[in-house]
């Protein structure tokens, strides 16, 4: 039996079908997941995931700490601003994705994964000792409830919530403040592709945020949302699933998160991405489309002439939004380019499939 | 549904004369949820009871459907192959998955009937 977030029994009493995931028993879906997914996309969707990992660090060296923790450079990282980034282990591994919110000038909140939050604290700990940082540095992921409502009417049904001025807050920035009378942390951000508020707050008051959620929600039609149309809705967006798609044998110049590498700036990593850098990578994470069925997780890549395995999917699904069979893989870095040609084994079939451009779906 | 046959993993065979017509039960697309891909088999093929004779999918998974008895198939539902979404809808009828020709009436001795694959469901809820 996996650990229980603060909303376990509301998801059995709206017949949540329950899986385990990252050690936690999360509802897969309530309804149906093609039900859930369009909600979202064209409506709204409240999801329980309070079981993301949380730190907090304050203190005089805390921007310090963070520059030599993650890739991205976080210098002039603005007050109330989130950025995405990754941490490396020496080898350039991916140890986890997170983000990072600066919440006050020597005060920053991080979120994690699940099934990765106690390595990443051990982490966290090791670089602030190595570092002998001036920090105070705090695991609150087992104190902190979070809900996400997530879809075109999440702002009109937040706002029901708070005081707070959420049209104020841009895309990727959050607030401190309260949130249906509970001390809270707010962002506009989240894991959908969809306009949305990823919300904070204590996790022995969990039950008063729900009541009001779902108070705020009923004129909207609000619907409860589980993991199943969460992984469709982030894999249309192409982010990325810990363990799936990244993961300590993957090195960030090999998929989306090339882009938050800065080597302007010390981290742990650096050099063996450097010198992966400058010797190419051995494979690359691309965006696809397949025809005649569904390519999942672990299905095989071949080449054109279906001899040669060249690669793995890492995540794959029918799209409910595009309606085609997209997905993501490893593959040696020729194939990167949009068009790219190969196919991929389903069963004892190879299917025809092609390098697209991702994300797959982008909100008009 | 009477008149039909039954399988512990939730399939049902029509037998109307040698042919056996072949589905999943409402149990099955409702577990399944969205049916969003069937894998129709090749006609002409043989196949064994019990064994794999094609696959349904959902979004999230992937699902054997097992043959009820063993035989040729003979006619596959093209219709549902092209839209899934009519096991769905229609599991007993209009989304039925393929035709056998049923090699030996016998092994329908092995299937349950309507009476007791209810009681068979009911057992598996508790």
């Amino acid at each position: 039996m996996g650990l229980k977030t603060p909303f376990f029994e509301q998801h059995k009493a709206l017949n949540g079908v329950m899986v385990e995931f990252g050690g936690w028993e999360l509802p897969v879906y309530y309804s149906t997941l093609m039900d859930e997914h369009n909600a979202v996309r064209n409506n709204v969707g409240l999801f329980d995931v309070s079981h993301m990992g949380e730190f907090m660090m304050e203190g005089p060296d805390a921007e310090a700490l963070i520059q030599r923790i993650v890739t991205r450079d976080i210098a002039g990282q603005k007050l109330g601003q989130m950025k995405i980034t990754v941490m490396c282990n020496e080898q350039g591994g991916i140890i986890d994705d997170l983000t990072v919110y600066r919440l006050g000038e020597q005060k920053y909140f991080f979120v994690v994964n699940a099934g990765t939050m106690p390595k990443d604290f051990a982490w966290f700990e090791k670089q602030k000792k190595e570092m002998n940082a001036k920090v105070k540095l705090e695991n609150i992921s087992m104190q902190t409830a979070k809900l996400d409502v997530q879809g075109p009417n999440a702002n009109a049904l937040t706002k029901k919530l708070t005081d707070i001025d959420l049209d104020a807050i841009k895309f990727y920035h959050g607030t401190e403040g309260k949130v249906a009378g509970l001390d809270s942390i707010i962002s506009r951000s989240g894991y959908t592709g969809e306009d949305g508020f990823e919300v904070y707050f204590p996790w022995n008051r969990a039950q008063e945020m729900w009541n009001a959620a779902w108070q705020a929600g009923k004129e909207f039609s609000l619907k409860p949302c589980g993991l199943g149309c969460r992984d469709t809705l982030r894999l249309e967006c192409a982010f990325m699933l810990y363990g799936n798609d990244i993961d300590e044998a993957h090195t960030p110049l090999q998929n989306v998160y090339s882009k938050f590498v800065s080597f302007n700036k010390g981290f742990v990593g650096k050099e063996a991405l450097l010198a992966q850098k400058e010797n190419g990578l051995a494979e690359v994470l691309v965006g696809f489309e397949v025809s005649g069925g569904i390519a999942r997780h672990g299905y095989e890549v071949y080449g054109k002439d279906e001899k040669e395995k060249i690669g793995v999917v890492t995540s794959g699904t029918l799209s409910p939004t595009l309606k085609k069979n997209i997905g993501l893989a490893y593959v040696p870095e020729e194939f990167a380019a949009e068009g790219s040609e190969f196919k991929i084994k389903v069963r004892d079939r190879f299917l025809p499939a092609k390098t697209v451009k991702i994300p797959f779906y982008k909100k008009s | 549904m009477d008149g039909l046959k039954y399988t512990k993993d939730h399939e049902w065979v029509k037998v109307e004369g040698s042919l056996g017509i072949i589905g999943i039960t409402d149990f099955a697309q409702h577990s399944l949820t969205d049916i969003v891909f069937a894998e129709l088999p090749q006609k002409g093929r043989q196949v064994e009871q019990g064994k794999t004779a094609m696959v349904v999918e959902s979004v999230k998974s992937v699902s054997d459907v097992f043959a009820p008895v063993s035989g040729e198939i003979v006619e596959v539902n093209e219709k549902a192959g092209k839209d899934s979404g009519i096991i769905n809808r229609d599991p007993y009828g209009e989304g039925w998955l393929f035709k056998i020709k049923v090699r030996d009436a016998s092994e329908l001795g092995k299937l349950m009937d309507a009476q007791a694959y209810k009681k068979y469901l009911a057992e598996q809820a508790h």
